[in-house]
Protein backbone atom coordinates (compact mmCIF):
# COMPACT_ATOMS: atom_id res chain seq x y z
CA UNK A 1 0.00 0.00 0.00
CA UNK A 2 1.16 3.45 -0.63
CA UNK A 3 1.59 6.11 1.83
CA UNK A 4 -0.52 8.08 -0.63
CA UNK A 5 -3.32 5.68 -0.19
CA UNK A 6 -2.98 4.86 3.43
CA UNK A 7 -3.33 9.04 4.00
CA UNK A 8 -6.23 9.36 2.26
CA UNK A 9 -7.92 6.22 4.34
CA UNK A 10 -9.26 8.10 7.33
CA UNK A 11 -10.86 10.90 4.90
CA UNK A 12 -12.50 8.52 3.05
CA UNK A 13 -14.35 7.48 5.97
CA UNK A 14 -15.40 11.29 7.11
CA UNK A 15 -15.90 12.35 3.71
CA UNK A 16 -18.30 10.78 1.25
CA UNK A 17 -19.29 11.83 -2.40
CA UNK A 18 -22.70 12.73 -2.29
CA UNK A 19 -22.96 12.51 -6.40
CA UNK A 20 -21.25 9.77 -6.63
CA UNK A 21 -24.15 7.11 -8.15
CA UNK A 22 -25.42 10.03 -9.36
CA UNK A 23 -23.34 9.91 -12.10
CA UNK A 24 -25.32 6.81 -13.23
CA UNK A 25 -27.56 8.93 -14.50
CA UNK A 26 -25.40 9.98 -17.32
CA UNK A 27 -25.79 6.25 -18.71
CA UNK A 28 -29.99 7.24 -19.37
CA UNK A 29 -28.45 9.41 -22.11
CA UNK A 30 -27.19 7.04 -24.80
CA UNK A 31 -30.06 4.61 -23.64
CA UNK A 32 -32.28 6.85 -24.82
CA UNK A 33 -33.32 5.54 -28.63
CA UNK A 34 -34.19 2.41 -26.47
CA UNK A 35 -36.00 4.00 -24.39
CA UNK A 36 -37.82 5.52 -27.39
CA UNK A 37 -39.02 2.11 -28.80
CA UNK A 38 -39.94 0.85 -24.85
CA UNK A 39 -42.40 4.10 -24.63
CA UNK A 40 -43.58 3.67 -28.26
CA UNK A 41 -44.49 -0.06 -27.34
CA UNK A 42 -45.78 0.32 -23.88
CA UNK A 43 -48.18 3.54 -25.52
CA UNK A 44 -48.66 2.82 -28.96
CA UNK A 45 -47.75 6.53 -29.50
CA UNK A 46 -45.21 7.40 -32.12
CA UNK A 47 -45.14 10.72 -30.88
CA UNK A 48 -42.70 8.88 -28.14
CA UNK A 49 -39.90 8.19 -30.69
CA UNK A 50 -39.01 12.31 -29.75
CA UNK A 51 -38.30 11.17 -26.08
CA UNK A 52 -34.62 12.41 -26.42
CA UNK A 53 -35.51 16.05 -27.32
CA UNK A 54 -37.88 16.49 -24.57
CA UNK A 55 -35.52 14.84 -22.12
CA UNK A 56 -32.28 17.36 -23.41
CA UNK A 57 -35.18 20.24 -23.94
CA UNK A 58 -37.97 20.04 -21.55
CA UNK A 59 -37.38 17.29 -18.76
CA UNK A 60 -33.93 18.31 -17.47
CA UNK A 61 -34.91 22.64 -17.72
CA UNK A 62 -37.87 21.08 -15.29
CA UNK A 63 -35.43 19.23 -13.38
CA UNK A 64 -32.90 22.10 -12.95
CA UNK A 65 -35.78 24.19 -11.82
CA UNK A 66 -37.25 21.59 -9.11
CA UNK A 67 -33.89 20.31 -7.65
CA UNK A 68 -31.91 23.66 -7.71
CA UNK A 69 -28.69 24.30 -7.23
CA UNK A 70 -25.99 22.48 -5.49
CA UNK A 71 -22.21 24.44 -4.27
CA UNK A 72 -20.61 21.66 -2.56
CA UNK A 73 -16.82 20.87 -3.17
CA UNK A 74 -15.25 17.99 -2.00
CA UNK A 75 -12.39 18.98 0.52
CA UNK A 76 -9.08 19.74 -0.98
CA UNK A 77 -7.72 16.49 0.69
CA UNK A 78 -9.79 14.64 -1.09
CA UNK A 79 -9.27 15.62 -4.81
CA UNK A 80 -6.30 13.25 -5.01
CA UNK A 81 -8.20 9.77 -4.36
CA UNK A 82 -11.46 10.98 -5.93
CA UNK A 83 -9.42 11.30 -9.30
CA UNK A 84 -7.97 8.26 -8.65
CA UNK A 85 -10.89 6.20 -7.88
CA UNK A 86 -11.73 4.22 -11.35
CA UNK A 87 -15.63 3.71 -10.82
CA UNK A 88 -16.07 7.04 -12.14
CA UNK A 89 -14.14 6.92 -15.16
CA UNK A 90 -15.97 3.84 -16.11
CA UNK A 91 -19.02 5.91 -15.73
CA UNK A 92 -17.70 7.88 -18.37
CA UNK A 93 -16.55 4.56 -20.77
CA UNK A 94 -19.72 2.37 -20.75
CA UNK A 95 -21.02 5.35 -22.47
CA UNK A 96 -19.64 4.79 -25.59
CA UNK A 97 -20.89 1.26 -25.92
CA UNK A 98 -24.11 2.26 -25.03
CA UNK A 99 -23.80 4.81 -27.63
CA UNK A 100 -23.25 3.11 -30.49
CA UNK A 101 -26.01 0.00 -29.57
CA UNK A 102 -28.53 2.91 -29.61
CA UNK A 103 -27.11 3.68 -33.41
CA UNK A 104 -27.06 0.54 -34.67
CA UNK A 105 -30.48 -0.26 -33.24
CA UNK A 106 -31.79 3.13 -34.61
CA UNK A 107 -30.36 1.64 -38.09
CA UNK A 108 -32.37 -1.35 -37.80
CA UNK A 109 -35.27 1.02 -37.02
CA UNK A 110 -35.26 3.21 -39.97
CA UNK A 111 -34.06 0.37 -42.23
CA UNK A 112 -36.92 -2.09 -41.18
CA UNK A 113 -39.16 -0.94 -38.41
CA UNK A 114 -41.83 0.49 -40.56
CA UNK A 115 -42.06 3.81 -39.35
CA UNK A 116 -43.89 7.09 -40.59
CA UNK A 117 -41.79 9.90 -41.87
CA UNK A 118 -42.22 11.93 -38.38
CA UNK A 119 -41.22 8.53 -36.56
CA UNK A 120 -38.13 8.30 -37.98
CA UNK A 121 -37.60 12.18 -37.36
CA UNK A 122 -38.18 11.51 -33.83
CA UNK A 123 -35.64 8.71 -33.52
CA UNK A 124 -33.22 10.71 -35.16
CA UNK A 125 -33.22 13.45 -33.04
CA UNK A 126 -33.25 11.09 -30.36
CA UNK A 127 -30.09 9.33 -31.75
CA UNK A 128 -28.98 13.30 -32.44
CA UNK A 129 -29.10 14.29 -28.62
CA UNK A 130 -27.16 11.06 -27.71
CA UNK A 131 -24.08 12.02 -30.20
CA UNK A 132 -24.72 15.68 -29.10
CA UNK A 133 -23.76 14.28 -25.26
CA UNK A 134 -21.57 11.74 -26.40
CA UNK A 135 -19.34 14.92 -27.58
CA UNK A 136 -19.65 15.97 -23.66
CA UNK A 137 -18.30 12.78 -23.19
CA UNK A 138 -15.52 12.87 -25.44
CA UNK A 139 -14.57 16.25 -23.91
CA UNK A 140 -14.19 14.27 -20.69
CA UNK A 141 -11.82 12.06 -21.89
CA UNK A 142 -10.23 13.70 -24.62
CA UNK A 143 -8.33 16.22 -21.66
CA UNK A 144 -7.23 13.17 -20.29
CA UNK A 145 -3.12 12.26 -20.72
CA UNK A 146 -3.99 8.28 -20.82
CA UNK A 147 -3.72 7.43 -24.27
CA UNK A 148 -6.75 4.55 -24.62
CA UNK A 149 -8.37 7.68 -22.45
CA UNK A 150 -7.97 10.19 -25.99
CA UNK A 151 -8.80 7.28 -28.30
CA UNK A 152 -12.26 6.36 -26.66
CA UNK A 153 -13.13 10.04 -27.07
CA UNK A 154 -12.04 9.83 -30.81
CA UNK A 155 -14.15 7.00 -30.83
CA UNK A 156 -17.17 8.71 -29.18
CA UNK A 157 -16.85 11.99 -31.69
CA UNK A 158 -17.40 9.45 -34.74
CA UNK A 159 -21.02 9.41 -34.38
CA UNK A 160 -21.05 13.07 -35.08
CA UNK A 161 -18.34 13.23 -37.30
CA UNK A 162 -17.18 16.23 -35.20
CA UNK A 163 -13.19 14.09 -34.90
CA UNK A 164 -11.65 17.23 -35.39
CA UNK A 165 -13.11 19.02 -31.95
CA UNK A 166 -10.51 16.99 -29.37
CA UNK A 167 -7.69 18.48 -31.14
CA UNK A 168 -9.38 21.94 -31.57
CA UNK A 169 -10.99 22.05 -28.37
CA UNK A 170 -7.59 21.21 -26.46
CA UNK A 171 -4.79 22.83 -28.39
CA UNK A 172 -7.15 25.59 -30.06
CA UNK A 173 -10.12 26.89 -28.01
CA UNK A 174 -8.09 26.26 -24.37
CA UNK A 175 -5.11 28.14 -25.22
CA UNK A 176 -7.41 31.13 -27.08
CA UNK A 177 -10.22 31.16 -24.76
CA UNK A 178 -12.37 34.57 -23.90
CA UNK A 179 -10.44 36.49 -26.80
CA UNK A 180 -12.00 37.63 -30.51
CA UNK A 181 -9.14 34.57 -32.02
CA UNK A 182 -11.49 31.78 -30.72
CA UNK A 183 -13.87 31.05 -32.52
CA UNK A 184 -15.39 28.71 -29.78
CA UNK A 185 -16.12 32.06 -27.68
CA UNK A 186 -19.26 34.00 -28.60
CA UNK A 187 -18.80 37.52 -27.99
CA UNK A 188 -21.30 40.37 -26.99
CA UNK A 189 -24.21 40.36 -29.03
CA UNK A 190 -23.71 37.95 -31.67
CA UNK A 191 -26.71 35.72 -31.15
CA UNK A 192 -26.24 31.93 -31.33
CA UNK A 193 -27.55 31.78 -35.46
CA UNK A 194 -24.74 33.87 -36.12
CA UNK A 195 -22.01 32.24 -34.25
CA UNK A 196 -22.79 28.86 -34.98
CA UNK A 197 -21.60 28.68 -38.70
CA UNK A 198 -18.64 30.67 -37.29
CA UNK A 199 -17.54 28.45 -34.50
CA UNK A 200 -18.13 25.21 -37.02
CA UNK A 201 -16.34 26.50 -39.37
CA UNK A 202 -13.15 28.50 -37.52
CA UNK A 203 -12.55 25.23 -35.56
CA UNK A 204 -12.14 22.73 -38.34
CA UNK A 205 -9.88 25.06 -40.20
CA UNK A 206 -8.49 25.76 -36.91
CA UNK A 207 -7.99 21.98 -36.03
CA UNK A 208 -6.37 21.18 -39.46
CA UNK A 209 -3.98 24.15 -38.97
CA UNK A 210 -2.81 22.99 -35.41
CA UNK A 211 -2.00 19.50 -37.16
CA UNK A 212 -0.20 21.02 -40.27
CA UNK A 213 1.86 22.96 -37.92
CA UNK A 214 2.39 20.00 -35.61
CA UNK A 215 3.24 17.97 -38.69
CA UNK A 216 5.66 20.18 -40.33
CA UNK A 217 7.82 20.37 -37.16
CA UNK A 218 7.85 16.25 -37.90
CA UNK A 219 8.64 16.64 -41.21
CA UNK A 220 4.95 14.80 -42.05
CA UNK A 221 2.84 15.56 -45.32
CA UNK A 222 -0.25 16.61 -44.50
CA UNK A 223 -2.02 14.05 -45.60
CA UNK A 224 -0.55 11.39 -43.33
CA UNK A 225 -2.62 8.85 -41.19
CA UNK A 226 -1.01 10.18 -38.43
CA UNK A 227 -2.71 13.01 -38.85
CA UNK A 228 -5.37 12.74 -35.78
CA UNK A 229 -8.41 15.03 -37.62
CA UNK A 230 -7.83 12.89 -41.08
CA UNK A 231 -7.64 9.58 -39.14
CA UNK A 232 -10.29 10.96 -36.94
CA UNK A 233 -12.33 11.55 -39.79
CA UNK A 234 -11.74 8.45 -41.67
CA UNK A 235 -13.40 6.72 -38.43
CA UNK A 236 -16.84 8.59 -39.13
CA UNK A 237 -16.56 7.76 -43.08
CA UNK A 238 -15.73 3.86 -42.13
CA UNK A 239 -18.87 4.15 -39.23
CA UNK A 240 -21.45 5.34 -42.05
CA UNK A 241 -20.33 3.17 -44.89
CA UNK A 242 -20.75 -0.19 -42.53
CA UNK A 243 -24.06 1.37 -41.27
CA UNK A 244 -24.92 1.82 -44.99
CA UNK A 245 -23.56 -1.43 -46.60
CA UNK A 246 -25.32 -3.18 -43.29
CA UNK A 247 -29.13 -1.38 -43.41
CA UNK A 248 -29.04 0.18 -46.77
CA UNK A 249 -29.01 3.35 -48.37
CA UNK A 250 -31.84 4.86 -46.64
CA UNK A 251 -30.06 5.08 -43.09
CA UNK A 252 -27.37 7.28 -45.03
CA UNK A 253 -29.51 10.10 -44.91
CA UNK A 254 -30.28 10.03 -41.04
CA UNK A 255 -26.76 9.13 -39.95
CA UNK A 256 -26.23 12.73 -41.40
CA UNK A 257 -29.28 14.52 -40.06
CA UNK A 258 -28.45 13.23 -36.52
CA UNK A 259 -24.64 14.04 -37.03
CA UNK A 260 -25.62 17.77 -37.89
CA UNK A 261 -28.26 17.79 -35.16
CA UNK A 262 -26.33 16.65 -32.33
CA UNK A 263 -22.89 18.62 -33.30
CA UNK A 264 -25.05 21.92 -33.19
CA UNK A 265 -26.06 20.78 -29.59
CA UNK A 266 -22.25 20.65 -28.42
CA UNK A 267 -22.18 24.63 -30.34
CA UNK A 268 -24.94 25.67 -28.70
CA UNK A 269 -23.49 24.64 -25.51
CA UNK A 270 -20.11 26.63 -26.56
CA UNK A 271 -22.09 29.17 -27.20
CA UNK A 272 -23.13 29.80 -23.35
CA UNK A 273 -19.66 29.24 -22.20
CA UNK A 274 -17.80 32.49 -22.56
CA UNK A 275 -20.82 34.48 -24.11
CA UNK A 276 -19.23 38.30 -24.01
CA UNK A 277 -16.44 37.21 -21.56
CA UNK A 278 -13.07 38.68 -22.52
CA UNK A 279 -9.29 38.50 -21.44
CA UNK A 280 -7.26 42.08 -21.16
CA UNK A 281 -4.36 42.43 -23.08
CA UNK A 282 -1.45 42.89 -20.72
CA UNK A 283 1.76 45.57 -21.78
CA UNK A 284 3.26 43.15 -23.22
CA UNK A 285 0.80 42.25 -25.79
CA UNK A 286 0.13 38.86 -24.80
CA UNK A 287 -3.33 38.49 -23.26
CA UNK A 288 -4.17 38.08 -19.50
CA UNK A 289 -4.08 34.42 -17.98
CA UNK A 290 -7.46 32.47 -18.77
CA UNK A 291 -8.79 33.36 -14.84
CA UNK A 292 -12.18 31.43 -13.25
CA UNK A 293 -13.77 35.03 -14.08
CA UNK A 294 -13.78 34.26 -18.02
CA UNK A 295 -16.33 31.61 -18.08
CA UNK A 296 -20.34 30.95 -17.21
CA UNK A 297 -21.02 28.69 -14.85
CA UNK A 298 -24.16 26.85 -13.40
CA UNK A 299 -24.81 24.97 -10.34
CA UNK A 300 -27.76 23.54 -11.17
CA UNK A 301 -27.34 19.99 -10.18
CA UNK A 302 -29.57 18.15 -12.94
CA UNK A 303 -27.64 19.54 -15.92
CA UNK A 304 -24.66 19.11 -14.17
CA UNK A 305 -24.85 15.58 -13.75
CA UNK A 306 -26.11 14.96 -17.07
CA UNK A 307 -23.14 17.18 -18.15
CA UNK A 308 -19.95 15.18 -16.22
CA UNK A 309 -19.79 18.79 -14.03
CA UNK A 310 -19.05 20.86 -17.35
CA UNK A 311 -20.71 23.40 -15.64
CA UNK A 312 -18.05 24.01 -13.22
CA UNK A 313 -16.59 25.41 -16.45
CA UNK A 314 -13.81 28.31 -14.65
CA UNK A 315 -12.20 25.19 -12.76
CA UNK A 316 -12.46 22.93 -15.84
CA UNK A 317 -10.30 26.41 -17.45
CA UNK A 318 -8.30 25.85 -15.07
CA UNK A 319 -7.31 22.95 -14.79
CA UNK A 320 -8.75 21.42 -17.97
CA UNK A 321 -6.76 17.73 -17.09
CA UNK A 322 -9.29 17.30 -13.89
CA UNK A 323 -11.32 14.90 -13.94
CA UNK A 324 -15.40 15.65 -13.87
CA UNK A 325 -15.80 14.09 -10.29
CA UNK A 326 -13.25 16.86 -8.22
CA UNK A 327 -14.69 20.09 -10.03
CA UNK A 328 -15.16 22.78 -7.90
CA UNK A 329 -17.38 25.30 -7.61
CA UNK A 330 -16.51 28.99 -6.81
CA UNK A 331 -18.39 32.27 -5.49
CA UNK A 332 -18.64 35.37 -7.00
CA UNK A 333 -17.92 33.94 -10.71
CA UNK A 334 -20.28 34.77 -13.33
CA UNK A 335 -23.35 32.32 -13.06
CA UNK A 336 -26.12 31.60 -15.29
CA UNK A 337 -29.67 31.84 -14.39
CA UNK A 338 -30.00 28.44 -14.79
CA UNK A 339 -28.54 24.74 -15.55
CA UNK A 340 -27.03 24.99 -19.25
CA UNK A 341 -30.00 22.94 -20.63
CA UNK A 342 -32.32 25.52 -19.75
CA UNK A 343 -29.65 28.20 -20.80
CA UNK A 344 -29.72 26.12 -24.49
CA UNK A 345 -33.20 26.72 -25.18
CA UNK A 346 -33.07 30.57 -24.11
CA UNK A 347 -30.00 30.59 -26.30
CA UNK A 348 -32.37 29.96 -29.76
CA UNK A 349 -34.83 32.23 -28.50
CA UNK A 350 -31.84 35.57 -29.71
CA UNK A 351 -34.39 38.41 -28.24
CA UNK A 352 -34.63 36.64 -24.72
CA UNK A 353 -31.29 35.66 -24.72
CA UNK A 354 -30.44 39.47 -25.11
CA UNK A 355 -32.62 40.51 -22.38
CA UNK A 356 -31.52 38.71 -19.78
CA UNK A 357 -27.89 37.80 -20.14
CA UNK A 358 -26.14 41.24 -22.40
CA UNK A 359 -27.22 43.30 -18.64
CA UNK A 360 -25.13 40.35 -17.12
CA UNK A 361 -22.25 40.71 -18.87
CA UNK A 362 -22.10 44.37 -18.39
CA UNK A 363 -22.87 43.91 -14.59
CA UNK A 364 -19.84 41.30 -14.48
CA UNK A 365 -17.91 44.08 -15.81
CA UNK A 366 -18.93 47.03 -13.08
CA UNK A 367 -21.21 48.47 -15.90
CA UNK A 368 -17.97 48.97 -18.39
CA UNK A 369 -19.22 47.57 -21.61
CA UNK A 370 -15.63 48.17 -23.19
CA UNK A 371 -14.17 45.43 -21.22
CA UNK A 372 -16.11 42.71 -22.54
CA UNK A 373 -15.85 41.04 -26.19
CA UNK A 374 -18.07 42.76 -28.12
CA UNK A 375 -19.19 41.66 -31.64
CA UNK A 376 -17.34 43.98 -33.71
CA UNK A 377 -20.19 45.00 -36.01
CA UNK A 378 -21.99 45.48 -33.03
CA UNK A 379 -19.60 47.43 -30.95
CA UNK A 380 -21.15 51.46 -31.82
CA UNK A 381 -24.80 49.67 -30.85
CA UNK A 382 -23.60 48.44 -27.63
CA UNK A 383 -21.45 51.58 -26.82
CA UNK A 384 -24.44 53.43 -27.03
CA UNK A 385 -26.56 51.23 -24.82
CA UNK A 386 -24.64 50.59 -22.45
CA UNK A 387 -21.69 52.76 -22.72
CA UNK A 388 -20.95 55.76 -20.00
CA UNK A 389 -22.83 58.25 -22.69
CA UNK A 390 -26.24 56.03 -22.42
CA UNK A 391 -25.83 55.98 -18.32
CA UNK A 392 -25.68 59.64 -18.30
CA UNK A 393 -28.74 59.90 -20.44
CA UNK B 1 20.18 18.10 -19.83
CA UNK B 2 17.25 20.12 -18.55
CA UNK B 3 13.18 19.99 -17.75
CA UNK B 4 11.13 22.36 -17.77
CA UNK B 5 7.24 22.14 -16.34
CA UNK B 6 4.32 23.43 -17.08
CA UNK B 7 2.97 25.34 -13.81
CA UNK B 8 -0.97 23.87 -14.15
CA UNK B 9 -0.59 20.56 -15.11
CA UNK B 10 3.39 19.49 -14.20
CA UNK B 11 3.56 18.09 -17.75
CA UNK B 12 7.35 18.21 -18.30
CA UNK B 13 9.56 18.86 -21.07
CA UNK B 14 12.75 16.74 -20.59
CA UNK B 15 15.44 17.47 -23.18
CA UNK B 16 16.76 14.14 -23.18
CA UNK B 17 12.94 12.32 -24.13
CA UNK B 18 11.75 15.53 -25.78
CA UNK B 19 8.17 15.68 -26.89
CA UNK B 20 8.22 12.72 -30.35
CA UNK B 21 4.51 13.35 -30.75
CA UNK B 22 5.02 17.22 -30.83
CA UNK B 23 7.69 17.44 -33.49
CA UNK B 24 10.52 17.85 -30.77
CA UNK B 25 12.60 14.48 -31.50
CA UNK B 26 14.55 13.21 -28.37
CA UNK B 27 17.54 15.35 -27.67
CA UNK B 28 15.70 18.52 -29.00
CA UNK B 29 17.13 21.13 -26.39
CA UNK B 30 14.58 23.58 -24.62
CA UNK B 31 15.89 26.82 -26.62
CA UNK B 32 14.57 25.14 -29.77
CA UNK B 33 11.21 24.78 -28.94
CA UNK B 34 9.14 27.61 -30.04
CA UNK B 35 7.96 30.34 -27.74
CA UNK B 36 4.31 29.93 -28.57
CA UNK B 37 4.55 26.41 -28.36
CA UNK B 38 1.81 25.47 -25.20
CA UNK B 39 1.78 22.58 -23.04
CA UNK B 40 0.52 19.70 -24.94
CA UNK B 41 -1.95 18.56 -21.89
CA UNK B 42 -3.54 21.67 -20.53
CA UNK B 43 -3.14 23.92 -23.20
CA UNK B 44 -3.25 26.80 -20.44
CA UNK B 45 0.24 27.91 -20.13
CA UNK B 46 2.85 28.26 -23.23
CA UNK B 47 6.43 27.73 -23.13
CA UNK B 48 7.52 30.85 -21.88
CA UNK B 49 5.42 30.33 -18.58
CA UNK B 50 7.53 26.64 -18.10
CA UNK B 51 9.42 26.38 -15.20
CA UNK B 52 12.57 24.89 -14.86
CA UNK B 53 12.64 21.63 -12.68
CA UNK B 54 15.68 21.64 -9.89
CA UNK B 55 17.66 18.89 -10.40
CA UNK B 56 17.11 16.32 -7.10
Amino acid sequence: MTSAVADAQPLQATWSDPKRYLWLFGLVVPLLPFIAYGMVELTGSGLLWWVGPFVVFVLIPFLDQVIGKDAENPPDSAIKWLEQDRYYRWCTYVFIPLQYAGLVFACTQWANGGLAFFEELGLAMSVAMVGGIAINTAHELGHKTKKYEKWLAKVSLAQTGYGHFFIEHNRGHHVRVATPEDPASSRLGESFWAFYPRTAWGSLTSALHLEKVRLDRLGKPFLSIQNDVLNAWAMTVVLFAALTAGFGLEVLPWLVVQAIVGSSLLEVVNYLEHYGLLRQKQDDGRYERCAPEHSWNSDNVASNVFLYHLQRHSDHHANPTRRYQALRHFEHLPELPSGYATMIVMAYATPIWRRVIDPMVVAHYGGDVTKANILPRKREKYLAKYGPSAEAA
Amino acid sequence: MAAYRCPVCEYTYDEETGAPREGFPAGTPWSDVPDDWNCPDCGVRDKVDFEPVEEA
